[in-house]
């Protein structure tokens, strides 16, 4: 068939380019949502909480090591703020296109699928680094309060790192669900269960009473985050006894470091190329 | 410069055992609007998304300008404006940046960009708005926001659904006085809708769809009397002065008009006993009678009656 000439038309730009316009605006889409407000609230939340608690009750767990205040502080909370970041930003990310119709005003545009879903992975990417990035300032906070402002451990900056490795795995695998169902609710409730819940139990019972390492676990792999902060770095394996008469032999695995980024990055490739060929497929029915 | 079209080829869409879409030829070319009617289901916006790729054929292919949509989406779609269904839009963008977004998403010069987005949003009258949050806009606004965004990058192709839809009857009003603009301007516009009268007074032609098929397609006229051996063919002229009673029975008796129905004093309906060619000979007569004709076109009536005569077995 005979093509048309278009003469002097407008170019449409190349697909980084088209990336960087959808990244722009979806971007300015969250940070201007009441879900960026509440979890900016949140992360200040629980910041302003343990700020409290260690100023006033000064628990030993905190203060008597400067790796110890991070390990307590920043270990226990960050992977909450990273899966509530994922969750919020991420849940509804593609399959709101469809429930919403958002889709309908972006898709007949000459722009790919592949540039909408990455365009908006990388904007839910940078709000979530910046709901992180607010806590780490109250974490840091607290610590030069406590330790002085050159005693930043470089197991913090390790621990960073891996926590926005971790912030890009879980935004994968909420997109993954995201473009699996038409649903919001059911993409936001399904990650949310499998990550604060699901992954947790089925990694304990595995470990304690099968005695596998849960290395397919994205959970599992996060607990690097909190173990680079250990000195020295946990042993691979740890068996307890409990129940009566000690019977009762509990296993836990510790991840290794390379294992952890691993199966971060793992989780990352693999959800993420899954949930862009669901996207490149779906239907606008 | 070709002249911009828009071609399907076999098109089908099936759904399981539920056939959407069957085996769709059709090729419309020119700068001319083009009605798409047919009851609900009867698979016009099937049609509308598979030449935007929402959704993808089971088999045949749509092309635009001669590049195949499913294959070459960014190429076939670069000199496209869409408007599927009453899209949302994000909404904590205002309606400033959501234009800009699909200004830039479709290549508008960086230099034009503001002046692109300023030219669509004084067209849907929408310039109060700009920089107001769309999520606190009601329907007919984020409809016209989706007009203007389909208007965006001078299109030479547009595709609208129902194109009206959740407007007001000013703003119903103002996309038809846009749609009669664009096709000035030398851009084809595909457009369903419900609306006869809206389709008899902005189209060229029209295609006629049921049950995944095309029943008829061609200039509004000719479809009308394709169908005048049961119902006559209805034109509806249009005066710039009065006209005399003493006109009017002159014209009852022109050969080939069965019954005239006056409007008002310078608007009457002409029921015909034929087709175009009764049409063509009538015109040239009311023409000889100097009375001062300004429009002359099958009335919506007409196409009404085809309209049920073609559907009239549709559920």
């Amino acid at each position: 068939m005979e093509k048309l000439n278009l003469g002097k038309r407008n170019v449409v730009p190349n697909g980084a380019r088209q990336i960087l316009i959808m990244t722009k605006y979806t971007f300015l889409d969250y940070f201007r949502s009441r879900r960026f407000f509440v979890l900016l609230i949140i992360a200040l939340a629980i910041g302003a909480l343990l700020t409290g608690i260690v100023g006033y009750f000064r628990p030993a767990s905190f203060i008597t090591s400067v790796l110890a205040f991070y390990s307590s502080w920043w270990g226990t909370s960050v992977t909450f703020i990273v899966i509530l970041s994922a969750v919020f930003f991420g849940g509804d990310a593609i399959s709101g296109e469809f429930q919403n119709k958002t889709g309908y005003f972006l898709v007949g545009n000459p722009i790919r699928r592949s540039s909408i879903y990455i365009g908006k992975y990388l904007a839910a990417f940078i709000a979530a680094v910046i709901i992180l990035a607010v806590f780490t300032v109250i974490t840091l906070g607290n610590g030069f309060y406590y330790f002085g402002s050159s005693s930043i451990p470089y197991q913090f900056v390790e621990s960073f790192i891996l926590a926005i490795l971790y912030t890009a795995s879980a935004l994968g695998l909420t997109f993954f669900f995201s473009s699996l169902f038409k649903s919001s609710t059911m993409s936001i409730l399904t990650t949310i269960i499998l990550l604060l819940f699901v992954f947790s139990l089925v990694s304990v019972l595995i470990e304690s009473l099968a005695n596998i390492q849960p290395t397919f676990i994205l959970t599992y792999g996060a607990q690097v985050i909190t173990n680079v902060l250990s000195n020295p770095y946990p042993p691979a394996v740890t068996t307890s006894s409990a129940g009566p008469g000690s019977h009762f032999i509990l296993t836990v695995y510790n991840v290794g470091l390379s294992e952890g980024i691993a199966i971060m990055l793992v989780y990352f490739a693999v959800a993420s190329v899954a949930g862009l060929l669901i996207f490149e497929r779906k239907e606008f029915i | 410069m070709n002249v911009p079209s828009i071609q399907a080829i076999s098109l089908t869409k099936k759904y399981g055992s539920f056939t959407a879409l069957s085996n769709l030829n059709i090729k419309i070319e020119g700068a001319k609007c083009v009605g798409f009617l047919g009851p609900n289901g009867a698979g016009k916006t099937t049609t509308l998304k598979l030449f935007t790729d929402m959704i993808r054929p089971t088999s045949g292919q749509a092309f635009i300008n001669g590049i195949d949509v499913h294959k070459e989406k960014k190429k076939a779609l670069a000199s496209v404006g869409t408007l599927i269904e009453t899209p949302q839009i994000y909404p904590s963008l205002t309606e400033r940046e959501a234009l800009l977004m699909v200004a830039e998403i479709k290549g508008v010069p960086p230099d034009s960009l503001e002046k692109s987005v300023k030219e669509v949003v004084d067209k849907v009258k929408m310039q109060a708005w700009l920089d107001k949050k769309i999520g606190k806009m009601s329907k007919g606004m984020q409809q016209r926001i989706n007009v203007a965004a389909a208007l965006l990058g001078d299109p030479e192709v547009v595709l609208l659904d129902e194109p009206t839809s959740g407007l007001d009857p000013r703003g119903m009003s103002e996309v038809r006085d846009i749609i009669k603009d664009l096709k000035k301007e030398n851009r084809l516009i595909f457009m369903s809708s419900h609306i006869l009268s809206e389709v008899s007074e902005m189209c060229d032609e029209v295609a006629m769809i049921d049950h995944g098929k095309l029943l008829a397609y061609g200039p509004i006229e000719d479809v009308v009397s394709r169908f005048s051996d049961k119902h006559a063919g209805v034109v509806e002229v249009s005066l710039i002065k009065p006209i005399k009673d003493s006109a009017l029975k002159r014209i009852r008796t022109i050969n080939g008009v069965r019954s005239l129905e006056k409007l008002d004093t310078r608007r009457f309906n002409l029921k015909l006993s034929g087709g175009i060619k009764t049409q063509q000979a009538v015109l040239a007569k009311l023409v000889k009678l100097n009375i001062g004709i300004i429009g002359f076109k099958p009335s919506s009536s007409a196409l009404e009656e085809t309209y049920l005569s073609v559907f009239k077995e549709t559920v």
